[in-house]
């Protein structure tokens, strides 16, 4: 295509996307409708989205609606300087004027950091000269966000997905996220050991902010349970990922889930799940590729959200039937949503994520004209094409229903992405969203008056570490806290749009979209990244966060269940009287155990007799009417009669 | 009872009959006429009939005349490993007709493996020579591939059957995957089948069952600990799920417990075709009976889904049957003799499971919905007779009192009260697990096929004297929504310019999510590429995996991509 002359690609998308979108209000009677004046106007930054990136990298507009926040960063000097041993890499860092934001209070108060570490929180602290100090200027000061679920650098079929762990933190930085929990994926056939260890290596050289780690659990045999075991003893890691979808891929069983379930309880650790009926989506992606549809749209339209509430209300029940904590990823849908919010006030501990994608935009963009763009929206389960998704969503996050947030930032670029070109099922799935996680759910949440600045505290950093347990090292601002902290202006307003984002890809779902609140400045273990708008990362200098069992949030009830859940049989006579012949052939209506091996389960010895021994017959029994006799003469009542004379 | 007219010669065999004096009850209206029938059909209704000399006459004396009752659901003579259900056709079809049942829909159930063909014929042999009312069958699809779709279509279009059961319980037997059920209610679908489901999570019943042993729990009260109602509501769900997205009419036997009936409901307001069946058991007992000390009484109580312990369970599902949320009622009558249950009396699992109930069913309807008013008589003849004579393409020659209908009628009387009990019962079994129960409601005379079968308390039964009803496929009960929406389902793409730019290299070693199983499945036929022909690459295709793209190569296609179907604006 040359550059000049015809009209480009993506200019004839102009007025066609999100189709029979209703403009609805979002926050009060006064306000415009969003997206009112959409398709009028050329917004050229966002339509140029696409072209090379080497023109102009414009920095974040940030304009500043009300009166301009200032933040003074004074660096030691003179005499001070001296004082300070190691100056220019001191890791001495004061704020004054903040306000503490943490998940259940806001207070004023400075706060003094070393090493990493918050050392001092109050006013008028002595702490040693020549420090750095930040002037917050009664800025909001809240711990920095955690976004739980990412797959930086994730391989796929050959392919590894655009943001590697450097690319990919730098970004959640940007975003005001210091700590991300990343996802490992072994390949079926691959030990979770070793799988964990290529992860961490690969983490460990590239990774700028703390990170941590769950495993997916791909397949499900007796050296997958041993490697779990390991896992959470000696590796830290509390959280295993099994997949409802991606059938004859991750896809397990319900039995092998129950068995997942269990081996996680008795470790202690969190049932994640991938919640969608993959033999659904099996037949439906079949029936639509064979109707011709080949594009995105295919993608979503073979993956309704009943399935994925179906899969969920699955998990539930199985989580229930073995008492295990339970934690859904990616909730998109309402009806994955509502059934969530249904099991929590049956009482199931369950935890449900939405995405930064399903918070923030809908599906209806799977039906865009523009191939490429329809395709960066790809991902499982999928957005859901009702636009009054991400705000129903929003609101759930705000009651508690919905509890924590990640990004689910999976990123491919267009040429990845076009290996589906022809075949939507093939088409590699992951969306953007670690650095636009905070800001999204600031604009969608706290600035439409669904929940205040601790709630944001609570969904965006503080409910992750309670469950993940890294609570209060992690999530809350107090002395002996991590030193990940960020300095939050509300007022700032940003476009985001693929020009100016720190991912690798050339587009970005939330492209245009206007979002009010974003991060002044972020501090990650006692280093100011980012200032002024320009990140300071340094390659390789997050650390692995090591993750205990147990965590007390999750825990505490599932314990206190367990007591309670024991189940007792009747002690009853043993039944003598006649018994029918059956035929040997081993067809049983109803077979104890699977004939599939499994791990968890020892053949089972069929555990009798508890009262085998020591009883004397004794005549007949209380309650037993003697039914109808037919002809046939039978020597015991049918009734069957107390053996055991103590019995009443 | 009285001959008319000056021909006093009674014919004993004449299949001429009036009823006088009654108050017709339909599911729509009530109404007082007379009823003339002959030859097993409804002839006439009104008052002051002209009906020819010498007919047999009733007078009902102003009580309920209302359709025989249908049980949608039961196991009469079922083999299980090698021993048979103590009820026959002959005794199961007398229970129903002294209950005031007039017509039974059996389910027959082929060995997994085994033609669903000859099973069938086997059932039709069983009943033809024995059962006293008329009678229909399900076929129960025990496993699935391409000859076994194949007799599905003839049943369907030869043989009279319209409703087949899958089963989402009895791991490694009867359970069918997911796909196999989509695959199936895809078919029936497109026939237009009725999708039974029994409903309940056989893999997790499984595990569960393993660990009740283990704990040692070998006793009846492990059959319910193994199969929590949760379960059973779980299953209803995802059986809900995979027939909306098959488009396919679904029916849930048995419906036991709160929760599963919660779950039809709110699939019925969403606008799903579900129909929910509880049957005489989970409407009149609960499951608190699992835990009684007498081994044999706690047997005879298993049925799966179980009865819910949950005491308030009963009243729950009549006031849904009440409201219309669940729509029929059957009775899974399924009697095992003490003997035979005793199988497993050192292991629950291995307990043959059903309950009685063909009976009771009429009485405990009566009683526990109609007496304590939560529903009108009409109702009653809706939940107990029509609505499942509309399921089965049979309305309204069953299910209905008008002239053409057959003459199944029940005359009912409201005032009778009767105490159910295993010594007066008419099933061979030695337990009953309404026993001792109290009922108001009762018939007072049934008329089947035109010939009174039960008059003061006698039943007169014929052997063999029921006829196999043929239903016919795509009942409009069932089947006007479905088809209106397959007509409105039709999905279509969008039509976009051809993506022609780079695209990455990748390994076909593992597909992230391959469109189709590598099991065996007869529907399919993987047909692909529509698209493979006829496009040129713009430019040299350039293998781009490299996630960060250096910065000054020059890309010729954009990564947007182009349009390059001139038509599309």
């Amino acid at each position: 295509m040359s550059s000049t002359g015809e009209v480009p690609a993506f200019f004839k998308s102009i007025g066609s996307d999100s189709p029979g979108r209703p403009r609805q209000k979002f926050c009060g009677m006064f306000c415009p409708v969003e997206g009112s004046s959409d398709s009028k106007t050329l917004d050229f930054d966002a339509l140029s989205a696409c072209r090379k990136k080497s023109d102009g990298r414009v920095i974040d507009r940030q304009t500043d609606i009300s009166q301009p926040r200032k933040v003074e960063i004074r660096e030691s000097t003179g005499k001070e300087a001296l004082q300070n041993l190691d100056n220019k890499r001191s890791d001495r860092l004061l704020i004054k004027g903040g306000k503490i934001v943490n998940d259940d209070q806001s207070f004023c108060a400075d706060i003094y950091m070393e090493d990493g570490v918050i050392k001092q929180i109050g006013e008028n602290l002595i702490v040693p000269g020549g420090v750095k100090t930040i002037d917050a200027h009664g800025s909001m000061l809240m711990p920095g966000g955690i976004d739980v679920h990412t797959r930086f650098q994730m391989p796929d079929r050959g392919m590894v997905s655009a943001d590697d762990f450097y690319q990919g933190t730098k970004a959640a930085l940007a975003g005001g996220t210091t700590m991300i929990i990343d996802h490992v994926v072994p390949e079926p056939g691959v030990s979770l050991i070793s799988a964990f260890e290529q992860w961490r290596e690969w983490a460990d050289s590239k990774s700028c902010c703390d990170y941590s780690l769950h495993v997916d659990i791909s397949e499900w045999h007796k050296g997958i349970q041993e490697d779990m075991e390991t896992l959470v003893k000696d590796h830290g890691v509390n959280s295993f990922l099994v997949y409802l979808a991606y059938k004859d891929v991750f896809q397990l069983t319900d039995a092998q889930v129950y068995e997942v379930f269990s081996v996680i309880r008795d470790l202690g650790a969190i049932a994640q799940v991938h919640a969608e009926n993959g033999d659904i989506i099996a037949e439906e992606q079949h029936k639509i590729l064979e109707q011709g549809i080949t594009g995105p749209e295919g993608h979503v339209l073979s993956r309704p959200e009943e399935v994925e509430a179906e899969a969920v209300n699955r998990s539930v029940t199985v989580a229930n039937q073995t008492n295990c904590p339970l934690y859904v990823t990616k909730v998109m849908s309402k009806s994955a949503a509502d059934v969530i919010a249904q099991a929590r006030k049956k009482g199931t501990v369950v935890y449900g994520e939405p995405i930064t994608a399903s918070l923030g935009t809908d599906g209806s963009h799977y039906w865009s004209k523009n191939w490429a763009k329809a395709a960066a929206y790809v991902t499982s389960p999928p957005l859901s094409p009702d636009p009054t998704t991400p705000d129903y969503l929003n609101s759930l996050l705000s009651c508690g229903d919905l509890q924590v947030t990640g990004s689910a930032h999976c990123p491919f670029n267009t040429a990845q992405r076009a290996v589906g070109k022809d075949d939507f099922s093939l088409i590699p799935e992951g969306v953007n969203g670690t650095e636009e996680r905070m800001s999204i759910i600031w604009d969608k949440c706290v600035v439409t008056g669904k929940m205040d600045e601790n709630q944001f505290v609570a969904v965006t950093s503080t409910n992750a570490s309670k469950i993940f347990n890294m609570y209060p090292r992690k999530g809350r601002i107090a002395v002996g806290s991590d030193a990940d902290l960020v300095l939050w202006d509300p007022d700032v307003t940003k476009i985001i749009s693929a020009k100016s984002h720190n991912s690798t890809v050339e587009y970005n779902i939330f492209e245009g979209t206007e979002v009010r609140g974003g991060p002044l400045v972020v501090i990650s273990q006692g280093k100011i990244v980012l200032e002024e708008g320009n990140l300071h990362t340094t390659e390789g200098s997050g650390r692995y966060v090591a993750r205990k069992p147990f965590p007390d949030y999750v825990y505490k009830r599932i314990k206190a269940r367990s007591r309670l859940a024991e189940l007792r049989g009747v002690p009853r006579g043993l039944y003598d009287g006649p018994v029918c012949e059956v035929s040997v052939t081993p067809k049983t209506m109803t077979p104890a155990s699977s004939a599939k091996t499994s791990p968890a389960k020892q053949p089972n010895q069929p555990v009798r007799n508890l009262h085998q021994s020591g009883f004397s017959l004794s005549g007949a029994q209380a309650d037993d009417n003697i039914p109808r006799r037919s002809t046939q003469r039978i020597v015991a009542p049918p009734g069957g009669r107390a053996n055991i004379t103590s019995l009443g | 009872m009285s001959y008319q007219g000056k021909k006093n010669i009674p014919k004993i065999t004449s299949d001429r009959l009036l009823i006088k004096g009654g108050r017709i009850v339909n599911d729509d209206q009530s109404f007082n006429a007379d009823i003339y029938m002959e030859d097993g059909i409804i002839k006439q209704i009104g008052d002051n009939l002209i009906v020819p000399g010498g007919v047999k006459t009733i007078e009902t004396g102003g009580k309920m005349v209302i359709p025989g009752g249908i049980d949608i659901h039961t196991h009469f003579q079922m083999p299980y490993r090698g021993t048979t259900t103590v009820d026959d056709f002959a005794q199961g079809s007398k229970a129903a007709l002294a209950g005031g049942t007039t017509m039974i829909v059996d389910h027959v159930i082929p060995d997994p493996g085994c033609s669903l063909m000859a099973a069938y014929d086997l059932w039709r042999q069983w009943a033809d020579g024995t059962t006293c009312c008329d009678y229909s069958l399900h076929v129960d699809i025990t496993h699935w591939n391409d000859s076994v779709k194949q007799e599905v279509d003839n049943l369907i279009k030869e043989k009279g059957v319209n409703s087949f059961q899958v089963y989402m319980a009895y791991k490694d037997y009867y359970q069918m995957s997911n796909s196999e059920l989509y695959e199936i209610f895809s078919f029936l679908a497109e026939r237009g089948g009725i999708a039974e489901v029994h409903a309940e999570n056989g893999e997790i019943i499984a595990e569960e069952q393993a660990r009740m042993l283990q704990m040692g729990i070998t006793g009846p009260e492990g059959h319910v600990l193994s199969r929590p109602e949760e379960l059973e509501a779980e299953a209803v769900f995802r059986a809900i799920t995979i027939a909306s997205q098959t488009n396919c009419p679904l029916y849930v036997t048995r419906v036991m417990s709160k929760s599963a009936a919660d779950i039809i409901s709110q699939a019925r307001k969403k606008g799903n075709v579900v129909f929910g069946e509880p049957i005489t058991a989970s409407l009149g007992t609960d499951g608190t009976h699992y835990w009684s000390k007498n081994w044999a009484k706690a047997a005879s109580f298993v049925t799966s889904p179980p009865l819910s312990p949950d005491p308030t369970t009963p009243d729950y599902l009549n006031t849904l049957l009440s409201s219309g949320d669940l729509s029929v009622t059957g009775s899974a009558h399924c009697t095992f003799s003490v003997a035979q249950k005793a199988i497993g009396k050192d292991d629950f699992t291995q307990i043959p499971e059903g309950v009685n109930g063909v009976e009771e069913r009429m009485t405990v309807i009566w009683d526990k919905a109609v007496t304590t008013g939560k529903m009108d008589e009409n109702m009653f003849v809706a939940v107990t007779s029509t609505n499942a004579a509309k399921i089965l393409n049979l309305y309204p020659r069953k299910g209905r009192i008008a002239v053409g209908s057959d003459a199944d009628l029940v005359v009912w009387d409201t005032d009778s009260i009767r105490t159910i009990t295993a010594k007066t019962h008419n099933s061979a079994a030695e337990y009953n697990v309404f026993e001792g129960m109290e009922l108001r409601g009762g018939p007072h005379v049934v008329i089947c096929q035109g010939k009174i079968v039960l008059e003061d308390g006698n039943l007169h039964i014929i052997s063999g004297a029921g006829r196999f009803i043929p239903c016919s496929p795509f009942p409009d009960f069932a089947y006007k929504r479905i088809k209106a929406r397959k007509q409105l389902a039709v999905l279509r793409a969008v039509p976009r310019g051809m993506y022609d730019g780079p695209v990455s290299e990748f390994s076909m070693s593992r597909g992230g999510t391959p469109s189709a199983s590598a099991r065996t499945s007869p529907t399919k036929q993987p047909s692909r590429n529509l698209h493979q022909s006829g496009f040129s690459l713009a430019g040299p295709p350039t293998p781009d995996d490299i996630p960060i793209r250096p910065a000054g190569r020059r890309i010729v296609v954009p990564p947007g991509g182009r349009s390059n179907i001139t038509s599309l604006s």
